[in-house]
């Protein structure tokens, strides 16, 4: 007997007029979460820092909405040493959308002795309290985040709506099953769930929407001349958070950011792409995955975002 | 076979990934740079019991088609050499929480990303251990395809079935079994065959339309992607060939339209000031203005006026047609009541509305499903109280045999329940319409997810009709 082909011919081609590109499935999967989070909950809130994910989730959640308002706040954790054109392009969404911005500022710790400065200078591992602070002054009860499980082993299970409680700890046993598109958000009083609407997507997919909707970003995410030192076999921007060290030379390069978060941990690629074709082609042909290429702190040990993400970390 | 976590890994190249209608090999790197207009969006589960090789053949789908980058493979590398094995052990691309590396067991769904010339995967990592039913479930839940493997020495066990169970009861309406090892068994055809029928025979019992089985070995990639020259006689497609192949989706214009109003969107802007529509996903079938719907539970009926969805520039444009799955808006001719928790569904074949619903649930939670539970049921964007009525029977889904639940259903138990509704539901046969048919018990207490649950055909919630 030979089976190698069991194949029936009950399964049959989709019609082309009902067939979907996988950018609109994750487009329309993204819109339900959000509208989902509107009709469950009574404060949801989205983390918005003028990087990427965070710009395409607002870009989501006004479609979600359209032709009403975004139903929701925006907050953003500013470490202190975050670009200035980044906080510029986030400055000029708030303006042009007319939504509410609350900033917690890392600085305002360090500065009345709540936070310590690390050895290291850096300040991510630093945003955990105030953003707690802030979701619980402002009894947010939805926090939008970006994350995508491809960034990261740790995120590879992480639900699209995971409960938190009220220290923001995630604990992994605690976390629901998540069927179908039933997304179960109950929650006690004073715990929170955070929700990731491209928890499906990839980098690349996050890229070719960007390229799709015409979405603009802050300027650093192309190719441009920039003072930086290496460290790490990264390259770092100079700057008030502390770089460089003696011994680390400054020079002139041609770079592009893929992430953007606190500058003393977020690295810069060479790159010479100038636009978001560009950017497509480079990640392409790319060997280092967004995380192992910029970011410092998540090199700290194999478990290092796991550990961050029990203390409440995005 | 002296090296079994020996994995070879090459100096990474560029695999020519071939396609099935097309004789040039298409690179990944051709792909990411010059995307087909729709490129396909495939969601499956694996399934495998422990040590079948299900994290080294996940992993070498990962490899092989590029989706595992320099950093990772690095951090594996850098793993596999401090455990003394001679290269990289792939299995360690896919198994994610400290508990689960120092026990080396998976306890948890992953979700997995990897794209081709002709599509997108997302693929839910289930664990394979008996009491991991919960987790199969989750994955299946939103699979269109299960992944099974079996270790060619051993052949269809007692897991095999389980998996082939849970298949069928989410409706999984495709299965590809990888053949694995097929190394350790000298890549016999008999053995394979043998296999290969016994598996058909399961399956058909389960109500599976569609097998594809190949015989493959994840540890040296024969099969997996790249075609192997071991076999011959295998002539069959390598399993991403046959991934890249299988139809996807459920032809909306042969169901019947539903969607679950999630959100009433009411700008009372200067601009729209009078603006009144109902936003959700279709969970089925298409929709046009001018359709005759009902909405349900209520029962009211009226057209459909419009279909709007936001451009990229955040207008709203109307649209000619929608269908499943897509997210839109849509506003009604008559000014009738409709809320969250409303379903919109095609007034010629409407759902059933009832406050007695049968079904079949799967237990998640620690807290077993007792009769005179009081919980929370959710089916689409509705959730109402409920009271467990009845635990019919409990499923024995290695042999399907039927006993009796006297002590309920404690977790990873499947079994038939019949539950009184405080409020009307609108809801389906789960066989026939997925997302309409499916529903959660919650606790009321503490909000977690106890059960997930399939409704029956509604000639089972006989008499209960409007
Ligand atoms: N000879 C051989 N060994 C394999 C093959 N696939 C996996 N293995 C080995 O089987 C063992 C279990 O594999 P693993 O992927 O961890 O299994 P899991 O428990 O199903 O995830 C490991 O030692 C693998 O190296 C194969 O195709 N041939």
């Amino acid at each position: 007997m030979r089976v190698a082909h069991m194949t029936t011919t009950a399964a049959r081609a989709l019609p082309d007029e009902y067939t979907l590109d996988h950018l609109d499935h994750l487009e329309s999967e993204a819109i339900h979460i959000f509208r989902e989070v509107a009709g469950e909950f009574e404060r949801p809130v989205i983390l918005f820092s003028g990087g990427k994910d965070s710009v395409v989730m607002v870009h989501l959640a006004l479609k979600a909405f359209a032709p009403a308002a975004l139903p929701f706040t925006l907050l953003h954790v500013d470490t202190g040493h975050n670009f200035p054109e980044v906080l510029d392009y986030r400055d000029a969404t708030v303006d042009r959308l007319g939504v509410r911005l609350v900033v917690a500022h890392v600085q305002d710790y360090i500065d009345d002795g709540r936070l310590r400065e690390r050895p290291d200078g850096t300040r991510n591992p630093l945003q955990t309290v105030p953003l707690l602070d802030a979701i619980e002054a402002g009894k947010f009860d939805a926090v939008f985040g970006g994350g995508r499980r491809d960034e990261e082993k740790a995120r590879a299970k992480e639900r699209v709506f995971s409960l938190r409680d009220s220290f923001g700890a995630w604990d992994p046993r605690r976390q629901r099953p998540e069927l179908w598109d039933l997304y179960n958000g109950k929650h006690a009083p004073g715990e929170h769930v955070r929700v990731f609407p491209l928890s499906n997507w990839t980098e690349l997919d996050v890229w070719r929407y960007i390229e799709r909707e015409e979405i603009a970003l802050p300027d650093l995410y192309y190719a441009h001349e920039r003072e930086v030192f290496g460290r790490d076999g990264m390259w770092l921007a100079p700057g008030e958070w502390g770089g460089p060290k003696t011994g680390e030379e400054v020079q002139t390069r041609t770079v592009r950011y893929r992430t953007v978060g606190d500058m003393s941990c977020t690295g810069a690629v060479d790159s010479d792409a100038t636009d978001v074709a560009g950017v497509i082609i480079e990640l392409a042909a790319s060997r280092l995955t967004e995380r192992g290429a910029t970011r410092a702190d998540d090199r700290m040990s194999e478990a290092a975002m796991e550990d961050r993400k029990k203390q409440g970390y995005f | 076979m002296t090296t079994t976590h020996a994995i070879t890994t090459p100096a990474i190249t560029t695999p020519a990934i071939t396609t099935h209608d097309s004789e040039a090999p298409v690179t990944v790197a051709d792909e990411l740079l010059a995307p087909p207009r729709r490129h396909e969006l495939l969601r499956l589960a694996t399934a495998g019991s422990v040590d079948d090789g299900k994290s080294t053949l996940v992993g070498r789908l990962l490899y092989d088609t590029k989706s595992v980058l320099a950093d990772q493979l690095d951090a594996v590398e850098r793993v596999s050499r401090e455990r003394g094995l001679d290269a990289a052990d792939l299995a360690l691309l896919t198994d994610g929480l400290r508990a689960e590396r120092e026990q080396g067991i998976t306890i948890d769904v992953a979700y997995r990303y990897f794209s081709t010339a002709t599509r997108s995967y997302v693929l839910a990592d289930t664990p394979g251990h008996v009491q991991y039913t919960r987790n199969m479930v989750t994955g299946a839940s939103t699979a269109e395809l299960a992944l099974i493997l079996i270790d060619a020495r051993h052949g269809v066990v007692e897991q095999t079935r389980r998996h082939l169970a849970v298949t069928g009861l989410l409706g999984v309406r495709h299965v590809a079994v990888a053949v694995n090892k097929m190394d350790l068994v000298d890549w016999s055809q008999q053995r394979f065959d043998d296999i290969v029928a016994e598996f058909a025979r399961h399956a058909t019992r389960f109500g599976i339309e569609d097998v594809v089985a190949v015989p493959v070995s994840a540890l040296f990639g024969d099969n997996v992607v790249d075609r192997s020259d071991r076999a011959a006689w295998y002539t069959g497609p390598t399993l991403l060939e046959h991934l890249e192949a299988v139809p996807v989706g459920t032809d909306p214009s042969a169901q019947p339209l539903r969607m679950p109003v999630q959100f009433v969107i009411r700008p009372q802007s200067a601009q729209h000031p009078d603006y009144r529509g109902y936003a959700g996903r279709l969970a089925s079938g298409v929709v046009r203005p001018g359709d005759e719907v009902v909405v349900l539970p209520g029962g009211g009926r009226t057209t459909i006026a419009g279909i709007d969805r936001a451009r990229a520039d955040g207008s709203v444009e109307s649209l000619d047609v929608a269908f499943a799955p897509q997210s839109v808006v849509l506003r009604l001719t008559d000014d009738i009541d409709v809320s969250r928790g409303d379903l919109i569904a095609a007034a010629d074949e409407p759902s059933l509305t009832t406050r007695d619903l049968s079904g079949t649930v799967a237990v998640l939670s620690e807290r077993p499903l007792r009769q005179r539970d009081r919980v929370l049921l959710r089916v689409g964007t509705r959730t109402v109280r409920a009271l467990v009525d009845d635990i019919v029977d409990q499923l024995d889904i290695a042999t399907m045999e039927q006993r009796t639940a006297p002590d309920g259903l404690a977790l990873n138990a499947i079994g038939r329940v019949r539950i009184r509704l405080a409020d009307d539901i609108a809801v389906d046969d789960y066989r026939a319409l997925r997302r309409t048919g499916a529903f959660l018990l919650i606790d009321e207490a503490d909000g977690s997810t106890l059960a997930a649950g399939m409704a029956d055909a509604p000639d089972r919630n006989a008499g209960e009709g409007i």
